[in-house]
C-alpha cells in the first residue's frame, strides 16, 4: 500500500474535468486508487462521487493506492495532481 | 420596441428573426413493469446509444470549439458510464419494479440534487451537466431524436435553457445567436457560446419567452446583454453601424493579431494598453497589447467606502500582474483630486482643483496612504513584471522623497523578510511642463517616463479641458506640446531611459510618424485602439522624407 498528501492549488478544485481524467488515470491501473477527505473516501473512478466530495483549493487530501502495480500507479496519480491540481 | 436585458456571455451584435426552441418533454412517468431484465436491457441499449451520440458531439466540438472545451463531453460520456449512476438506476429498476425511464429520472434528480446543493457555484453549475446526459437516456429510451432543428434562413435561438450537447449540436452556419431565459456565466453553453463566437445572452428571465413570439425581429447585443424586440428603424440603423464596426475590428484582429509593431523600415515601438480596473486585463489580452502602460490605480479608491487596505490592493494589483503572465505592467500610484472626488479623503473644496492638491502632492504630505499603496505594489511586484509610476511630478526634490520612501518600503518589506522583484521599473508621468523642461534633471533618476498629454496639454495651454467653450483653443498638436514631447524623449534617451506616450494623443494616428520619428518607445492606449495603432504602424515607412 502507499499513500501520499496533496494540497490542492487549483483555483476552483478538484472540478468536473479533472475528476473525469484523473478517473481515466485510474483506470489504467489495477490497483485501487482511494481519496479521503476528513474522514470521508471515495475510489477515483467513480466521477460522481469524487466530484460530490467538493473538494476546494487549499484542501489537503490523502491518496492511498493498493494493488499490484502501486509502485507506479502511484508515481503515476501523483505526477497528475501535480500537474493538474 | 421593447428592451430587455440579461448577460451578454459573448460581445457581438446580431439582428434578425426569433426561433423559440422547445423540447419535447413528453414527461417521464411512473410504469410499474414486471420484466425486470427487459427494463435492464432497454437501458443498455439507450445507454449505447446515447454513449455514440456523445462521441459524434465530441468530434463536432474537437472541430468548432477546440479540445478544451470538446473535453465537458467526454466528461459526460464518463459520468454515464459512472458505476454510482448505474447502480442507482438498475437498483431502482429492480427493487421498486418501475419503468427505465422513471429510474433514470429519479436517478438524475437525487444527483442533480447533490450537486445544487453544494456551496460552489461551479459544483451547482454541474447539476446542469447530470441532467443533460439523463434526458439523453430518457429520450433514446423514448426513441426520440435529439436535434435542435431550425429551418433555412439563419435565426436567433431563444429557449428556457440550452444544454452544453444541444449548443454544440446547433448548427453554426444557421445561428446568428442565442438568448435563453435562465442558466449561469459558469455554465459550459456560455462558455461553448464564446468559443463558438456566437452572440449569446443568458438569464434573461421567464417573462422573456412568455412575450416573444416566433418570427419576431430581434437585436442582440452580446456586449451588453441587451435585447431588443421589433426595434424602430433609427434603432435598427444604430445596430446595424455598431455590427459592422465590431465585424471590422474583428476582421483587423485577425489580420494583425500575433503580428509585431514594426514599421516597412524595420523601426519597431511597443504599443500597451490602458486600463481602469481588474476586469479590463481580458480585453487587453484580446486585443494582444504587449503589456499594459497605465493602470489607473484610482478604481481601488473610488469604489471603497474606506482607505484600501494593503490586503485589498496586492490582491487587485497582483491579479493584474499575474493576468498579463510576464508581459510588463505599469501602475500608477493614487491620482485623486478635488475633480475625482473621494469623500472619506475629506478633501476641501477648491477653485481650481486641476492646479489643487491632488495625486503625488497628497501621497508626499500623507505618506501613510502612500506606503500602503507601495508596500502592496512591491508584494505583488514578483507574480511578474511591475513598473511603478508617480503622477504630476514637477520637481527633482519630490522625486527625490518618492525614491526615498520607496527605499523605507524596502527596508521595511526585507526586515519582515517579504519578498519583492528586484527588477521593479521606476518611471514618473510627464504631464506638467516642468517636468519636461527638466527632463535632463529627471531622467537620470529614473527608468522611464511617460507622457499624460491630456493634462501636459491643459497646463501648457492655459485651458481647462472641462471646458467646452474653449474647445478650439486646447489643441493638443500645438507646437509647443510637440516640442516638450520632443525634448523630453531626448533627454530621456541621454540618460538610457525610455519613454512612452499614455494620454488620449498615443492613439492618434495622425501623429504615430511624428512620435516614431521622435524615438517614442511605447503608446499607451484603450485596448479598443491597440490594432488601430499597429495597423498605422505597419504601413509607415521612415525612410521616406516626410
Amino acid at each position: 500500500m502507499k499513500t501520499f498528501n496533496y494540497t490542492i492549488t487549483d483555483q476552483v478544485g478538484i472540478h468536473a474535468r479533472p475528476a473525469g481524467t484523473l478517473a481515466k488515470k485510474a483506470k489504467e491501473f489495477e490497483s485501487t486508487i482511494t481519496l479521503e477527505k476528513a474522514g470521508k473516501s471515495v475510489n477515483v473512478t467513480k466521477i460522481m462521487a469524487v466530484m460530490g466530495m467538493g473538494i476546494k483549493c487549499g484542501d489537503t487530501v490523502t491518496i492511498t493506492v493498493e494493488g499490484a502495480d502501486e509502485e507506479v500507479a502511484a508515481a503515476t496519480i501523483e505526477e497528475f495532481f501535480k500537474a493538474n491540481l | 420596441m421593447k428592451r430587455y436585458i440579461g448577460k451578454g456571455v459573448y460581445g457581438a451584435i446580431a439582428i434578425g428573426k426569433v426561433y423559440i426552441f422547445k423540447r419535447n418533454d413528453v414527461g417521464v412517468k411512473c410504469i410499474h413493469i414486471e420484466d425486470i431484465e427487459k427494463e435492464k436491457a432497454r437501458i443498455e441499449a439507450a445507454k449505447a446509444a446515447s454513449i455514440s451520440q456523445l462521441q459524434e458531439i465530441y468530434e463536432k466540438a474537437l472541430k468548432e470549439v477546440g479540445e478544451a472545451e470538446a473535453q465537458i463531453f467526454e466528461i459526460h460520456t464518463m459520468l454515464l458510464e459512472d458505476e454510482d449512476y448505474n447502480e442507482s438506476i438498475t437498483t431502482i429498476i429492480e427493487e421498486q419494479k418501475v419503468n427505465a425511464e422513471y429510474a433514470v429520472s429519479l436517478t438524475e434528480s437525487n444527483f442533480a440534487q447533490m450537486f445544487a446543493a453544494m456551496d460552489d457555484a461551479y459544483m451547482q453549475a454541474r447539476a446542469a451537466d447530470i441532467k443533460d446526459i439523463s434526458s439523453r437516456i430518457i429520450r433514446n429510451l423514448q426513441g426520440e431524436n435529439v436535434q435542435v432543428h431550425c429551418s433555412d434562413e439563419k435565426m436567433i435561438i431563444c429557449a428556457d435553457d440550452l444544454a452544453p450537447s444541444e449548443t454544440v449540436s446547433l448548427d453554426k452556419d444557421k445561428v446568428l445567436a442565442f438568448i435563453t431565459a435562465h442558466g449561469s456565466s459558469n455554465s459550459h453553453t456560455a462558455i461553448l457560446a464564446r468559443n463558438m463566437n456566437i452572440p449569446a445572452i443568458i438569464g434573461v428571465g421567464e417573462a422573456f419567452l412568455n412575450e416573444i413570439q416566433e418570427q419576431q425581429e430581434v437585436i442582440v447585443d452580446g456586449f451588453t446583454g441587451e435585447i431588443i424586440v421589433n426595434p424602430d428603424e433609427p434603432t435598427r440603423t444604430t445596430f446595424i453601424k455598431k455590427q459592422q464596426e465590431d465585424e471590422q475590428k474583428k476582421q483587423l484582429l485577425q489580420e494583425l493579431k500575433g503580428k509585431e509593431n514594426t514599421t516597412l523600415d524595420g523601426t519597431k515601438i511597443n504599443i500597451y494598453a490602458n486600463i481602469g480596473s481588474v476586469e479590463d486585463v481580458e480585453s487587453v489580452l484580446l486585443n494582444d497589447a504587449g503589456g499594459i502602460g497605465l493602470f489607473r490605480s484610482e478604481f481601488l479608491y473610488l469604489e471603497n467606502e474606506d482607505y484600501p487596505t494593503e490586503a485589498q490592493q496586492f490582491e487587485a494589483y497582483k491579479r493584474v500582474i499575474e493576468g498579463m503572465a510576464g508581459k510588463k505592467v505599469i501602475i500608477r500610484t493614487l491620482d485623486i483630486g478635488a475633480d475625482k472626488q473621494v469623500d472619506y479623503f475629506e478633501l476641501k473644496k477648491e477653485e481650481n482643483p486641476a492646479l489643487g492638491y491632488r495625486a503625488i502632492r497628497i501621497c508626499l504630505t500623507r505618506p501613510e496612504i502612500f506606503k500602503t499603496q507601495l508596500r502592496a505594489l512591491y508584494r505583488a511586484s514578483v507574480y511578474g513584471n511591475l513598473g511603478i509610476m508617480f503622477p504630476m511630478i514637477t520637481s527633482v526634490v519630490e522625486l527625490e522623497r518618492i525614491l526615498e520612501i520607496c527605499n523605507q518600503v524596502k527596508v521595511e518589506l526585507e526586515s519582515e523578510g517579504i519578498s519583492y522583484a528586484k527588477n521593479i521599473e521606476i518611471g514618473i508621468m510627464i504631464e506638467t511642463p516642468a517636468a519636461a523642461i527638466i527632463s535632463d534633471r529627471l531622467a537620470p533618476m529614473v527608468d522611464f517616463f511617460s507622457v499624460g498629454t491630456n493634462d501636459l496639454t491643459q497646463y501648457t495651454l492655459a485651458c481647462d479641458r472641462q471646458n467646452p467653450d474653449i474647445e478650439s483653443f486646447c489643441d493638443p498638436h500645438h507646437e509647443a506640446i510637440l516640442r516638450l514631447i520632443e525634448m523630453s524623449a531626448k533627454n530621456a534617451h541621454q540618460h538610457g531611459a525610455w519613454i512612452g506616450i499614455c494620454g488620449e494623443l498615443a492613439a492618434d494616428t495622425s501623429l504615430t510618424e511624428t512620435f516614431l520619428r521622435m524615438g517614442i518607445d511605447e503608446l499607451s492606449v484603450s485596448p479598443a485602439f491597440v490594432l488601430t495603432v499597429r495597423h498605422a504602424v505597419r504601413k509607415l515607412d521612415l525612410r521616406k522624407k516626410k
